[in-house]
């Protein structure tokens, strides 16, 4: 079946459609990650977007146990090719079939590098996957200009607290749309892990009384979240230790009296490098993000930038004064993404006191 | 951190010859690591023994010595030029050994230089087996567990522990011999027993194998301040067990899940920063296929030949970088040259696909094994690039020119199913070509899979190349079939193959229905930033990128493809003098070009670089979106040569000699009325299509007689024939490989050869020198000893050369280069035997000795300059003050089964150069350079035909003076001792022994000179010694011409001390 692909500027690419055949308007960005599909496709920053994956030949080794979350976030999923026969030992199904189950509408066959190139030139845009032939421009353009991301933290977070057993520190991880791998990195260094509903109060956070509190990735414009950014000015006036990733830290940055602001087209990919500032050394990481925190509306008093991206030189990482407390733009849990970052976690673990 | 400044001279060592497994990649890394140090006002000495390379230019180095790649001329040179560090990592492995030498040996402490770039303990812990195994099991990064056993109670109890099945392999047999793979004790037992017999020191490597494992490759990058990226990965279609160098090759990884893919990342990256490399580093891996275990198979603490396709596959400059890593740069401070915007601490994100596939020299060798093994045998590669598998694949096949188009090519429907079962077995280069055919025949993919090991992800997609065959078979071709067979790559001649259609139609249907190619970016970084570097691969249904440029005028630069046996770097050299030429003055220039291991791949030589098929279609496409003003063919070999036609068809003028003056030079009636109109003498012969015709022409002619095809380089196909039967075998053979031209057969002279290169701007001519070859004339130009200024010339001969040249050269109305090959008979006899109207094999080595530089002066006669207003005097130039000598270098001992006796098909891989204020001096040089360094043990072995005997003798006694011990097959022993030359008869090898291959076998002897006899009838005798000595590293002389050299260097004893001279100077 035909699809096609049309972007708020009126941009349109016909393609296949893959996936669910209903319509999806959303936000349209790309991700550079040649490898990962299924860790893109879980992850739940991506909620409210539509993603583009530069790599022109997805599903090359089908569904693996990899997820990320316990389901595809992507309002639409779009693609030059996916391979119509996936080969790996841990293969379980294809993307085809994966796609239709999660009810995720899609395109392939699009000139992928085509679209990157409007986005980066033209910024981040809207745009509209569907299947109707008969699509009337003036109609769905205003629909487009109208689209916003709106709360999705709502969306993905979890339900229900839950508890990850382990015989180390105790972490209380707030979940902003957290990526299994947060809680798993913790884990797997021996923390027991609570994982938090993101509209926990802080009060019920610090009355569990953690050895430290990791606020997790998430999806949408931070200066949305208004009620979380107060809870964490709280869990900021506490001495628990805090680690925070993407999301976490542009709210962490807001909670303290730092501003954010959106990307041109963001950072999505494994092949970001990010410098240390207090070391010198350069680090790839996994990246997922649209928005930044303003290092110049960063109080020094309250925090020093910790690492900036090599590329553009935006602020990667706070490290917080007088506090226990740092936080980074990237992804050190990787899935997809280089490893390389990792040891942060392992930082984390001393800064509350070091492994049990 | 800033560059360390007390870096100021810098002495670099490339790689020497090009032989099988170390070739044009190193001259790619070198070249680019020059001008990068250059860049940062350095000064650079550069010692490489290859005359043929583009580093060994005056532009790219300060100082450029072209010397032996000795331990004692680095010593010399570093006491001479007094540099104070050594940068030795970006000349293949035989520029880390030299490095490592003289460290060791702490010459390299004791005069002040210091290694840069990475340092010997770090190359100590990658190269040495034990310390690289003991540092990998530090780290914790697992290695295939082996164990030398001495008896078969220890390989079953080790196997016991590994786990079967395991590879054995005895300890010093010839070729592998004895050795074997065992899946039970029961094998185990029976071949470790054969093995340990057969091991000369009794000994046997058990090691857990990890055949049909997936062979995966990082490329790697690390500074000095510890950061670390990976350039890319790339997966070898062939499974563990095929050298990656034979394999074909794809980045990057297709079938790894981001599990697999950052594990494997994430070790590569922990053993580089604990073998603490600075620099490029290339890691290989075996991956198990059903879980998540892997081993470390090698890794190279240099630029290689890998490194240099992921440059060229990525467009990360990994050489440039690997040079400023070593001048103390951190990888955050070196801009990305494609995107200048980003820096080298970025991970380049692919956004299409490369394919590389080897170039295997078996249409050279058609008596070697086809087989691939852990020994390269592939002497170049070509790679590929689209936006999906299916298209990278089948552009990479066309770019091979071995008359491949797609995955038909080899024709294997005489098979019974069962045979070709059986044959998929096989690991050779038509592999692939069985597996098609067996996907044809509805063979399923496990099926294919459990004998091949192959992915099935791939041979899904071969499987999709072959429902493209059937549908283009059987149904209508639609606009929507034509669009998706491009989409795929397929050519139009194969779609037209398949439809029935013609190719013409084809082309109209296409641009009718506006199918197109368009092309794209390579920018690092999938679109992420934009590009300022234009390197640019074609695509179907997409958007075009290229910028249309049209403020200056434009050349097309064809390039000479994949490196191979006749057609190696020396095109790549004229390739990129001519781009540079053509863009000093002031024209925008356009490469195309499909080697990923050559400077003109590189993407800052030209001002565009299309990666692409040098097929009509494919540089039409280019052609049509570029609409150059003119095209230059004359300085990429055959291949562009071959491309002449269609360019004029598609309107593009030729720049130089004409078209159709090229074709007056080939075709054997015109080219004769020329000569005939010139007054120039030829040997006689005549042109055949067939067997019969040829039999006609040689008997008429009287044997013996030259065949060859016309439209080949290097003598493909070219035999010396001494009766009928010889000739019914080279005709099969030169119809075997696709011929489409006449055969030409001529009387066979025998003389001194004699070989020129010269410029004409169509009144006058410029000769730089006169070349003259040791071995006379038989023996291909290319594999013959070849000396400027001309030795034996009387002042006759060399006017008479001249004169011929000039009046050939204006006759065939040569605008640029000529080259012609004489044969000087007598005193002053002089026979033209080939002209070619183009850059030659020579030109980079004439360039070089006699400082004038012919590629520039071509391209600036070719756009209207005159040779005097260039400030020549036209005619031969005066003899240089110095003696070159350019010696010819093999690679026999890595193609099995290949025969390696001289003859007037070209067989050497690479050459280097001896260059000397004497002939003496200069020819000890070439011997030195060419790795023979005599002598050792003083025994040698002669066995010659009848009528060579009399210039043997004189050779045995000279021989016998320097107190060589002559070991000779009878015959040659009678003549020998009859004489007065002491020689000790040996029996022939199907004698019992002590035989000549026991001697040979025995490794006591220097040195075989076997003159076998022409013709086809070849003794079987001859080929199993000179396989077997070539096997056992005993240098083997073929012809007698060669004998006569050698010894002429080898009595010069006192040669010790040789003069450096830098070739900058000259």
């Amino acid at each position: 079946m035909k699809a096609f692909l049309i972007l708020e500027d009126g941009t349109v690419f016909k393609g296949t459609s893959i996936g669910s055949t209903r319509d999806c308007i959303s936000e349209i960005v790309f991700n550079t990650s040649m490898t990962g599909y299924l860790e893109v496709l879980t992850d739940p920053s991506y909620a409210g977007q539509a993603v583009v994956m530069t790599y022109p030949l997805i599903g090359n080794y089908g569904v693996t146990p990899d997820m990320e979350s316990k389901k595809a976030w992507p309002d639409g999923y779009i693609v030059r090719e996916l391979s119509r026969m996936p080969s790996n030992f841990r293969c379980e199904g294809t993307i085809q079939e994966f796609l239709k189950e999660q009810d995720i509408p899609g395109i392939a066959g699009i000139d992928t590098r085509a679209l990157t190139k409007i986005l980066r030139e033209k910024g981040t845009m809207n745009g509209m996957i569907t299947t109707n032939e008969n699509y009337d421009l003036d109609e769905i353009l205003p629909k487009l200009k109208a689209y916003t991301v709106g709360d999705v933290v709502s969306k993905v977070t979890c339900e229900e607290k839950y508890v990850l057993e382990g015989t180390g520190k105790k972490v209380a991880l707030l979940d902003l749309g957290a990526k299994n791998n947060i809680a798993d990195s913790l884990n797997k260094r021996g923390c027991e892990v609570t994982v938090y509903p993101a509209h926990t109060t802080a009060e019920e956070i610090i009355s569990s009384d953690p050895d430290g509190i990791m606020l997790s990735n998430g999806p949408g414009d931070p200066a949305d979240c208004t009620s979380i950014i107060e809870e964490i000015r709280k869990l900021y006036n506490t001495d628990i230790p805090i680690f925070a990733i993407c999301l976490g830290h542009q709210l962490m940055a807001l909670a303290t009296g730092a501003s954010t602001h959106k990307l041109k087209y963001g950072h999505r990919g494994g092949n970001h490098p990010v410098k240390d500032l207090k070391n010198g050394r350069v680090y790839i990481s996994s990246q997922n993000h649209g928005y930044v925190v303003d290092d110049e509306s960063v109080d020094p008093a309250v925090a020093v930038p910790a690492f900036k991206n090599v590329n553009d030189g935006t602020n990667e990482g706070l490290a917080y004064a007088g506090k226990n407390i740092f936080t980074v733009q990237f992804h050190p849990e990787a899935c997809p993404g280089p490893q390389d970052s990792g040891y942060l976690f392992d930082r984390f673990i001393e800064m509350m006191g070091g492994a049990k | 951190m800033p560059r360390d400044l007390s870096i100021k001279k810098v002495l670099v060592i490339g790689s020497g010859p090009i032989v099988i497994g170390q070739a044009a990649e190193f001259d790619y890394a070198g070249t680019q690591a020059c001008r990068s140090l250059k860049e940062e006002g350095l000064e650079v000495v550069l010692l490489n023994s290859n005359p043929a390379t583009i580093m060994t230019d005056k532009d790219i180095a300060d100082r450029v010595y072209i010397e032996p790649l000795t331990v004692e001329v680095v010593e010399q040179l570093i006491l001479k030029e007094k540099p104070d560090s050594v940068l030795p990592t970006l000349g293949g492995q035989a520029g880390l050994n030299l490095a490592m030498e003289l460290e060791e040996a702490g010459f390299l402490k004791a005069n002040g230089v210091r290694l840069i770039g990475t340092t010997s303990e770090t190359i100590r812990k990658a190269e040495d087996r034990l310390e690289f195994k003991a540092t990998m099991e530090k780290i914790g990064e697992p290695v295939a567990a082996s164990l030398v056993v001495e008896n078969v109670e220890d390989g079953l109890a080790f196997a016991n522990k590994i786990g079967y099945p395991v590879v054995l392999r005895p300890a010093y047999t010839l070729g592998g011999s004895g050795g074997g793979i065992a899946h039970d004790s029961q094998q185990l037992v029976e071949i470790l027993e054969n093995g340990l017999r057969l091991s000369r020191v009794g000994q046997v490597l058990v090691e857990r194998c990890i055949a049909g494992w997936k062979e995966i490759e990082y490329e790697v990058m690390r500074d000095s301040a510890g950061n670390c990226i990976t350039v890319c990965n790339m997966e070898n279609i062939d499974p563990v067990g095929v050298h990656t160098g034979d394999s074909i090759v794809v980045a990057p990884s297709q079938t790894l899940g981001d599990k697999e893919y950052q594990m494997l990342r994430t070790s590569a990256l922990n053993i580089i920063s604990e073998l603490n490399i600075t620099g490029g580093c290339n890691v290989q891996y075996a991956l198990n296929p059903d879980s998540f275990e892997y081993c470390v198979i090698e890794v190279n603490p240099r630029v290689s030949r890998s490194s240099a396709l992921a440059s060229k596959a990525t467009g990360y400059p990994i050489a440039k970088v690997a040079a400023k890593i070593a001048l103390g740069y951190t990888l955050d401070e070196i801009k990305n040259a494609i995107t200048q915007k980003t820096y080298a601490s970025f991970e380049p994100m692919l956004d299409y696909v490369v394919v590389k596939l080897p170039r295997l020299p078996f249409d050279k060798f058609i008596s070697a094994k086809r087989t691939l093994t852990t020994q390269m045998k592939a002497t170049g590669e070509v790679m590929s690039i689209c936006d999906n598998f299916e298209g990278a694949l089948m552009k990479a096949i066309r770019s091979l020119e071995q008359h491949v188009d797609s995955l038909m090519s080899y024709d294997f429907t005489g098979l019974s199913t069962d045979d070709l079962m059986e044959q998929m077995a096989i690991v050779d280069d038509m592999r692939i070509w069985r597996i098609a055919e067996a996907i044809r025949r509805g063979v399923d993919y496990d099926t294919i899979f459990n004998i091949t090991k192959i992915d099935r992800w791939f041979i899904d997609k071969f499987a999709i190349i072959v429902e493209m065959e059937n549908a283009l078979k059987s149904r209508e071709l639609t606009p929507e079939l034509l669009k998706e067979a491009k989409r795929i790559e397929f050519p139009d001649n194969v779609i037209a193959r398949l439809t029935g259609k013609s190719e013409r139609e084809i082309h109209d249907m296409r641009h009718e229905n506006g199918i197109v190619a368009a092309y794209k970016i390579v920018d690092t970084c999938a679109a992420e930033f934009a590009a300022e570097t234009p390197y640019y691969y074609s695509v179907y249904g997409s958007e075009n990128e290229v910028e249309e440029t049209r403020d200056k005028k434009k050349v097309l630069v064809l390039g000479s493809g994949p490196i191979r046996i006749g057609q190696g770097i020396e095109f790549d050299f004229c390739s990129v003098h001519c781009t540079w030429a053509f863009s000093k003055e002031g024209y925008e220039t356009i490469i195309v070009n499909n080697n990923p291991e050559t400077v003109s791949t590189d993407f800052d030589i030209a001002d565009k670089l299309y990666f692409e098929p040098l097929t009509p279609e494919d540089v039409e496409s280019i052609v049509d979106i570029e609409k150059p003003d003119g095209a230059v063919v004359q300085f990429g070999g055959q291949t562009a040569i071959k491309l002449t036609e269609a360019l004029m068809k598609m309107g593009v003028p030729i720049l130089g000699t004409s078209a159709e003056n090229v074709d007056k030079a080939e075709d054997r009636e015109l080219f004769d009325a020329i000569l005939e109109e010139c007054g120039i003498p030829r040997p006689t012969g005549g042109t055949v299509f067939t067997a019969d015709e040829a039999k006609e022409v040689a008997n008429r002619l009287g044997y013996p007689v030259l065949v060859r095809p016309s439209y080949v380089l290097g003598g493909q196909g070219m035999q010396i024939a001494i009766n009928d039967s010889d000739i019914d075998q080279f005709i099969g053979i030169i119809n075997r490989i696709a011929q489409d031209h006449p055969i030409l057969v001529d009387k066979y002279l025998q003389g001194k050869e004699i070989e020129v290169d010269a410029v004409c701007d169509g009144t006058d001519i410029l000769i730089p020198g006169i070349m003259e070859h040791i071995e006379r004339a038989g023996i291909h130009s290319g594999d013959s000893i070849s000396v400027y200024p001309a030795q034996s010339l009387t002042e006759g001969a060399k006017a008479k050369i001249a004169e011929y040249t000039r009046r050939l050269a204006k006759s065939l109305h040569v605008i640029g280069m000529i080259n012609i090959q004489f044969i000087v008979c007598g005193e002053d006899d002089v026979y033209v035997i080939e002209v070619n109207p183009r850059s030659s094999r020579t030109v980079p080595y004439i360039s070089k000795v006699t400082g004038i530089p012919i590629v520039p002066l071509a391209a600036q006669v070719i756009i209207g300059k005159k040779i005097k207003e260039l400030g020549y005097t036209p005619g031969l130039q005066p003899d240089a003050d110095y003696v070159a000598v350019k010696m010819p270098v093999f690679s026999f001992e890595k193609i099995r089964g290949a025969d390696i006796s001289l003859g007037p098909e070209m067989k050497s891989t690479g050459e280097c150069l001896g260059i000397a204020k004497t002939f003496d001096e200069a020819l000890y040089k070439a011997f030195l350079g060419a790795g023979i360094k005599l002598p050792r043990f003083r025994n040698m072995i002669m066995t010659v035909r009848d009528e060579d005997q009399p210039e043997a003798v004189e050779i045995g006694r000279r021989f016998e003076a320097i107190g060589y011990h002559i070991f000779a097959t009878s015959g040659t022993a009678r003549a020998l001792n009859a004489a007065g030359v002491k020689a000790t008869p040996v029996r022939k090898i199907e004698q019992e022994s002590p035989n000549l291959l026991d001697l040979i076998l025995g490794h006591k002897i220097d040195l075989v000179i076997d003159i076998p006899a022409q013709g086809a009838e070849h003794s079987r005798d001859g080929f199993v010694i000179r396989r077997n000595a070539i096997e056992t590293g005993v240098n083997v002389l073929t012809a007698i011409d060669t004998a006569e050299a050698l010894i002429t260097s080898l009595e010069n004893t006192d040669i010790k001390k040789l003069t450096l001279i830098d070739i900058a100077t000259v």
